[in-house]
């Protein structure tokens, strides 16, 4: 079985010391190799900003997309070969962004897959303007004044959309990232992590010690009940003193490629593709 | 023997599905066909038209006139009056010639039916209109009406015995009425010909038809006129054949779903028209970068932005050659009729997997809506390019999914082997995909890319010349409106002139050494196009740096009818001439 350090790659990272993506990828390190999947049998699908280098540094299949479209890119391969393992790492701005309106579909389908989100509630690759996760009025590069729309809850938003299990992680804590992660790959179905990730260089305000003071663990909650979807609601509201991170809901209901017909007996990829007959459609057309 | 029919009413009265009836009634009497429709964006109201033209030879296009016009509503004649033929007629719904005769041509005959009455008497729904009009139809011409009977049966018997017994006798009691009435006919004779069985099928139906024998198993797309077509015709066939057909969130999730398919190493399509190859753009680079084969099919219709959205027109072409930020291989194909979207889309799909580059396959709303009967499909051999097998993985150490090769192709993979994990990478990256900004690694990489181009322009067929290799006009010409021109060359037979015309397929990469050629030995070259600014006259001119001498142009989001291309030939030559 691979360890952790066999998804390691040569390539030293280019973040900035102290950066949150740090904590994620020892977690994701980790939780890879507690999946028991091998390099090859995973592909991970990540987007462009920051986050998006994370692939350079793990060892398994990769693609590096575009801003925002990470997830019909999973998709596709998802629905052409169901049997490999799927990962989209993606930014606040790529996934809540750029890309929402794919992240809403790709949660009513309930594809087999876990998008984790470095939500740092910044676009940091671009220096620092806001994104659909900055706090009202957060100054930041392109909003000088204070950002004037209140952010996106990507928690509630996905109690709405279909997810199956939706999580939250802090990068200052990658042991229980890891297990948010294990777990969110060993569940059938639309996997969310939204991961607080302090940027260092540019948001001065959700730094490492105010996520620290505040983040509680749901698990610690004394009768929180993840298939309460009222009670995951209420938590994903909480947002000031208390930060919930954790587990907030989970569900079991079939996936997207569960009930595609032509997807039961084998991956489309095995299927052979030469020597195609189309007799019998022809006779539609006399 | 050629006759020109044209049924017209409001949108919901069902025009095209008459049209296809009595389309295939004529391929099943051994002749060919050609349709085509006219329609406004609407789902109600407005006027729909299908003119369906047969002879006993192959048929290119429809015409500018009409032999027998079927008018479901007065509109319709009112609209298309003047394009009667001399000796044409008009069927239309009403017990009596009105004393005006709708202000129609003393020569052209009137033939009231009333089609609405003989639909309810029988039992049947209004819709059924169309079905008594295709049988007196068919009694004014002298046509076999048991041909039709056996289609009917054919069509309908999925539904119910009742639905097959009802058509089949309002077809009957409109052909009975007409042989009552006026036992004489038309004056217009259409026999069964042969016994040969043509298909008829439309551009669309033979991308799909295409790409299922090619073996794509994975089709992503939004629907969007004109290219809609592929998608039910695909979604239909999905458990036939075994595959995915996704209708997506938008043309973007389309694109990139393909890729990813395609990426996870099974064949895949999207298609869409201008407006959806838009959203397109930005991954269709990404297809480029990361090498991911791709075939796209857009089909035009006039823009800018919606423009006229069911109507034909051949503005994008230099849309697809440029689409998209930095310089990439692509391949652009524009077939000009049935027979050859059934093959562009085949060698689209060896040439995307063999070249691991984007394809575009450009059609128009004309090719892709209209019906044309096709005795055969050829299929294309599928040919996967470099494509490792496990055993050949098994025996590998390093793999570099970019390798710098000679030939610019880098062998591929089907992702999920031990010894073949890497990554794609829309940034430019190092041989094995790596992230690499390195300057002699990008310039490598480029032209890595770029060389593939060579190769794949000395694969493809040079353009076809049709007509004699001397002519006193030599058209030039991309797409549709191929089957107006083949028509046109056989009217300008008969004017002294004589013609020829180079159909330029394959447009990137551009057959130079051909049209170079052939622009060299022209007396008078003639660029014939559907849009505004003459697209292709100015290609030939920056590949070739030679110029058309005229041309020929309509964008009234109409195609061209084959007299209009004639005259307009014959207006050149005599100002020429002068
Ligand atoms: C279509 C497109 N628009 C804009 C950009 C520029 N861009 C690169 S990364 C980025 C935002 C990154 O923010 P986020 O997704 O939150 O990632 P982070 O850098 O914070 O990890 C933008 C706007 C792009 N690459 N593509
Ligand atoms: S800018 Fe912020 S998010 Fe980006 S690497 Fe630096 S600390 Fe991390």
């Amino acid at each position: 079985m691979a360890e952790s350090k066999d998804f390691r790659t040569d390539k030293k990272p280019v973040w900035c010391p102290g950066c949150g993506n740090f904590g994620i990828l020892t977690a994701l390190r980790g939780a890879l190799a507690d999946s028991g999947y091998e390099p090859h049998q995973l592909m991970i699908v990540s987007g462009i900003g920051c986050h998006g280098a994370v692939i350079q540094y793990v060892n398994a299949n990769g693609f590096h997309s575009i801003h925002g479209r990470t997830l019909p890119v999973a998709t596709g391969i998802h629905l052409a070969n169901h049997e490999l393992c799927i990962l989209t790492m993606v930014g606040d701005g790529d996934g809540y962004g750029i890309g929402m309106g794919h992240f809403i579909h790709a949660m009513r389908r309930n594809l087999d897959m876990t998008q984790i989100v470095h939500n740092n509630k910044l676009y940091s690759l671009t220096t620092g303007q806001t994104s659909p996760t900055t706090d009202k009025g957060r100054p930041t590069k392109s909003t000088p004044f204070g950002v004037i729309e209140i952010p996106v809850n990507p928690l509630t938003l996905a109690l709405s959309s279909g997810a199956t299990y939706i999580s939250r992680g802090f990068a200052g804590d990658p042991p229980h990232l890891r297990k948010l992660i294990a777990d969110a790959m060993a569940h059938k179905g639309f996997a969310l992590v939204d991961v607080l990730q302090p940027c260092i260089t540019f948001n001065h305000a959700n730094t490492n010690a105010f996520y620290k003071e505040r983040v509680y663990k749901l698990e610690d909650e004394t009768g929180y009940d993840p298939g309460d979807r009222q009670a995951a609601y209420e938590r994903a509201l909480e947002w000031g003193e208390r930060i919930p991170i954790g587990l907030f809901y989970r569900e079991s209901r079939p996936t997207y490629e569960d009930e595609v017909v032509t997807l039961k007996d084998m991956p489309l990829v095995k299927r052979p593709i030469k020597g195609v007959d189309i007799t019998k459609t022809l006779e539609q057309f006399l | 023997m050629e006759f020109s029919w044209m049924v017209g009413g409001e949108a919901g009265f069902g025009i095209m599905a008459s049209g296809l009836t009595l389309s295939k009634t004529f391929a099943r009497g051994g002749l060919h066909v050609f349709d085509t429709i006219e329609y406004p964006s609407l789902i109600r109201g407005g006027h729909n038209t299908c003119m369906v033209r047969t002879a006993n030879r192959e048929v290119h296009s429809h015409t500018g006139y009409i032999d027998m016009l079927v008018a479901l509503n007065e509109e319709t004649i009112h609209l298309h009056k003047d394009e009667m033929a001399q000796t044409g007629c008009i069927l239309f719904d009403g017990m009596h010639e009105p004393e005006d005769r709708f202000g129609v041509h003393a020569d052209i005959s009137l033939f009231p039916i009333p089609l609405g009455d003989i639909v309810k008497d029988i039992g049947g729904r209004p819709i059924m209109r169309n079905t008594a009009a295709i049988g007196a139809t068919i009694a004014l011409i002298g046509y076999d009406l048991s041909i039709l009977e056996d289609l009917l049966a054919d069509m309908f018997k999925r539904k119910s015995e009742d639905v097959v017994r009802d058509n089949i006798h309002v077809a009957r009691a409109g052909y009975d009425f007409m042989m009552d009435n006026h036992p004489g006919g038309s004056g217009i004779i259409v026999k069964p010909q042969d016994n040969y069985r043509r298909m008829v099928v439309t551009g669309n139906e033979a991308v799909g038809l295409g790409a299922l024998s090619a073996g794509c198993t994975f089709y992503s797309a939004y629907p969007m006129t004109p290219a809609s077509g592929i998608l039910h015709f695909l979604a239909a066939e999905e458990r036939n054949y075994n595959l995915v057909v996704k209708h997506t969130e938008d043309e973007l999730a389309a694109i990139l779903m393909a890729i990813g398919a395609s990426h996870a190493g099974v064949r895949a399509m999207t298609a869409s028209s201008g407006g959806g190859f838009s959203l397109m753009v930005e991954a269709l680079g990404l297809a480029a970068m990361t090498e991911t084969p791709l075939v796209i099919m857009e089909g035009q219709r006039p823009g800018p932005s919606t423009g006229l959205a069911t109507r034909t027109e051949q503005g994008d072409l230099r849309f697809v050659l440029h689409a998209s930020q930095g310089d990439f291989p692509r391949v652009v194909i524009a077939p000009g009729d049935v027979e050859e979207c059934f093959q562009a889309a085949g060698h689209a799909f060896n040439l995307a997997e063999k070249y691991q580059v984007p394809v575009i396959i450009l059609t128009d709303k004309f090719l892709t809506e209209s019906h044309k009967t096709v005795l055969a499909f050829e299929p294309v051999p599928v040919d996967r390019g470099m494509l490792l097998d496990e055993a050949h993985l098994d025996r590998i150490t390093d793999y570099k999914r970019y390798e710098i090769t000679d030939s610019g192709i880098s062998p591929r993979i089907i992702p999920g082997h031990r010894n073949g994990v890497f990554r794609a990478n829309s940034n430019e990256h190092d041989e094995y995909g790596f992230d690499l900004e390195d300057p002699l690694n990008r310039t490598a990489m480029m032209d890595k890319r770029m060389r593939k181009l060579e190769q794949i322009a000395s694969e493809l067929p040079e353009p076809h010349l049709y007509g004699p290799q001397k002519a006193d006009v030599t058209l030039l010409s991309w797409g549709s409106t191929k089957g107006p021109i083949l028509e046109a060359m056989l009217l300008l037979k008969n004017n002294n002139i004589t013609v020829n015309f180079l159909q330029i397929m394959n447009l990137h990469p551009f057959p130079l050494e051909k049209v170079t050629r052939i622009m060299k030995r022209a007396t008078l070259t003639i660029d014939v196009e559907n849009n505004k600014t003459a697209q292709l006259a100015g290609l030939i001119r920056e590949h070739t740096g030679l110029k058309v001498d005229e041309k020929i142009l309509k964008y009234s989001g109409r195609p061209f009818t084959p007299e209009e291309i004639a005259n307009s030939v014959a207006e050149v030559v005599e100002h020429g001439r002068k």
